[in-house]
């Protein structure tokens, strides 16, 4: 599936719930069911530093595609990670850099990714776009 | 007795719904909410009197200097300070401590001390690493216990007549902890130091008396204690802002300017270049006035009342505990549950309404201390009620059933 049509999926998802609650339900589900990061990455060179929680991100390329894993203290952050990573994991560089977040607006969590969450979880949006800019331009050499 | 409905009718922002929710406003410690005596004199000030002060000789001009000044000596009164020439308007407490950090830098040599406590906020220990840099001094701290008390027994152990300045917070921001600065300003000065004492999480609860304490600085927001936003109070003993340096040069600041040489006004003109927030101010008088009237024992009693209880209702939830459980407590109360990260709680209750703060509250070694990423930090203001301390208890209850 492209990214495109997996973040559709999400939305569909989201949309069967009536309020917040079944929301943020679903998403401390989602965040207990993400796979465990290897002990090995979750070092400070894969630490992405929020204010509030923090959030570990490393990547890593498969065949022709970028593999992410992740973990964060918080749930909840945890949850929305693995949102992200269902969206974004085993994809194109290309792909990545291409493709938007304005799906986690229309699932609602618009308010975990202001700045004054300052959770990470932008800054793992970003970081998961420079970990595919970093392979697209290794690959290009 | 507080009539609270009444007083909760003085703020306009508390009738409002929050996520279809009654807002349920405690996080009083980052800034109070204002009152509507407050926001129709900033318009006030803009409608009638609008002017620059202390320069033109035109009639608004005087108006808005009059009231300008009749705000300092509000505020003067209100402290107890010996001179309205002791009282520096800044834009807040950071601004008033970098003042006197950026003034010890022509005075600290690479031998000196300065002596921070541990449960400072970072905006009083970062500008005084700053100063330590930047002269060679050496920074010292004053350790906490368990119980988030500083120790002064450790304290006595690192004063020394190396020590030029101690500063502490009167109120520590993120365990509400009040601090014995009296004894620690005494002590400071038998060893000949100064003292700047951080009262910005003190003012909405007290009325700090600052010749009684005897401090050399005290530093303060005007928006936590009701007034408006980019508006605080540096009191500092004449003798001290006449030794310190000018912090900004520019205009009101000047007695005469040549290309040669410059002197600088006297105080408290010296430190205050430039057009201030004159609004601002004067309405910060006008807060002043107000928490006054209700009167601070009155406040006083009420909020102890609301800490107990909220302590109380708070313990019975299992698996919560509390940092910060010295006897001697403004009414915050900072606490965790049992393998729930803070963020997690604060996200879900405020779905629920309940604007409280989570995080490390700017005192990141408080935090380490501990060993948590941080805290949620309910703080109480005295237009604050019980009903509303049980609606954050239940919330507080439905998010730990969610989340465990």
């Amino acid at each position: 599936m492209t990214i495109k049509e997996i973040q559709d999926e999400i939305i569909d998802e989201f949309s069967m719930f009536d309020d917040w609650m079944q929301r943020y339900e679903y998403i401390i589900e989602l965040g207990k069911s993400l796979p465990l990061i290897k002990e090995e990455y979750k070092v400070d060179e894969n630490l992405i530093k929020g204010c509030q929680s923090k959030v570990w991100l490393q990547g890593e390329e498969k065949d022709d595609k970028i593999v992410f894993t992740a973990d964060s203290d918080a749930i909840l952050t945890k949850g929305i990670i693995a949102i992200l990573i269902r969206a974004f994991s085993n994809q194109k560089a290309s792909d990545i850099i291409n493709a938007d977040t304005d799906f986690i607006d229309e699932i609602g969590l618009k308010e975990h990714l202001s700045a004054t969450r300052a959770n990470g979880l932008v800054s793992m949006i970003k970081n998961i776009k420079m970990y595919a800019l970093a392979f697209d331009a290794k690959n290009k050499n | 007795m507080l009539d609270i409905q009444k007083i909760r009718a003085d703020f306009p922002i508390l009738s409002q719904t929050v996520n279809g929710k009654p807002l349920v406003y405690f996080d009083n410690g980052a800034t109070s909410q204002k009152p509507q005596i407050v926001i129709d004199a900033e318009v006030k000030y803009y409608q009638e009197i609008n002017a620059n002060i202390h320069r033109g000789v035109h009639t608004l001009s005087q108006l808005a200097t009059d009231a300008y000044e009749i705000s300092r000596g509000k505020v003067k009164v209100h402290i107890n300070a010996k001179h309205a020439y002791e009282v520096l308007f800044t834009s807040g407490t950071t601004h008033g401590i970098n003042l006197v950090t950026n003034g010890f830098a022509s005075i600290l040599k690479p031998s000196d001390e300065v002596i921070v406590s541990s449960l400072e906020h970072h905006s009083n220990i970062v500008p005084w690493q700053m100063l330590c840099e930047k002269t060679g001094a050496t920074l010292k701290v004053i350790p906490m216990n368990e119980h988030g008390e500083l120790i002064l027994e450790e304290f006595d152990k690192i004063l020394s007549e190396k020590t030029k300045v101690v500063t502490v917070n009167h109120i520590s921001n993120a365990l509400g902890i009040i601090n014995p600065i009296k004894s620690i300003i005494d002590k400071a000065h038998a060893v000949g130091a100064a003292v700047l004492i951080d009262g910005a999480q003190a003012v909405p609860h007290l009325k700090p008396n600052v010749q009684e304490l005897d401090c050399d600085f005290y530093a303060f927001s005007g928006h936590k204690m009701c007034g408006p936003t980019g508006t605080g109070i540096l009191y500092g003993k004449e003798e001290w802002l006449n030794k310190l340096p000018p912090y900004q040069g520019g205009g009101e600041m000047i007695k005469e300017v040549t290309f040669e040489k410059t002197t600088y006004a006297d105080l408290p003109h010296k430190f205050e270049a430039g057009t201030p927030n004159i609004a601002g101010g004067i309405v910060l008088g006008t807060a002043i006035d107000y928490l006054n009237n209700i009167g601070f024992e009155n406040i006083q009693q009420y909020e102890h009342e609301l800490l107990e209880y909220a302590t109380k209702r708070l313990l019975e939830i299992e698996g919560l505990r509390i940092y910060g459980t010295g006897k001697n407590k403004a009414s915050v109360v900072s606490f965790n549950i049992d393998g729930i990260h803070p963020y997690d709680i604060g996200s879900i209750i405020d779905k629920l309404g309940i604007a409280v703060r989570t995080g490390h509250h700017c005192a990141q070694p408080i935090m380490n201390f501990f060993c948590i990423p941080g805290t949620i930090r309910a703080s109480f203001s005295f237009y604050n009620t019980k009903e509303e301390i049980d609606a954050m208890v239940e919330a507080v209850k439905k998010a730990q059933t969610m989340l465990s």
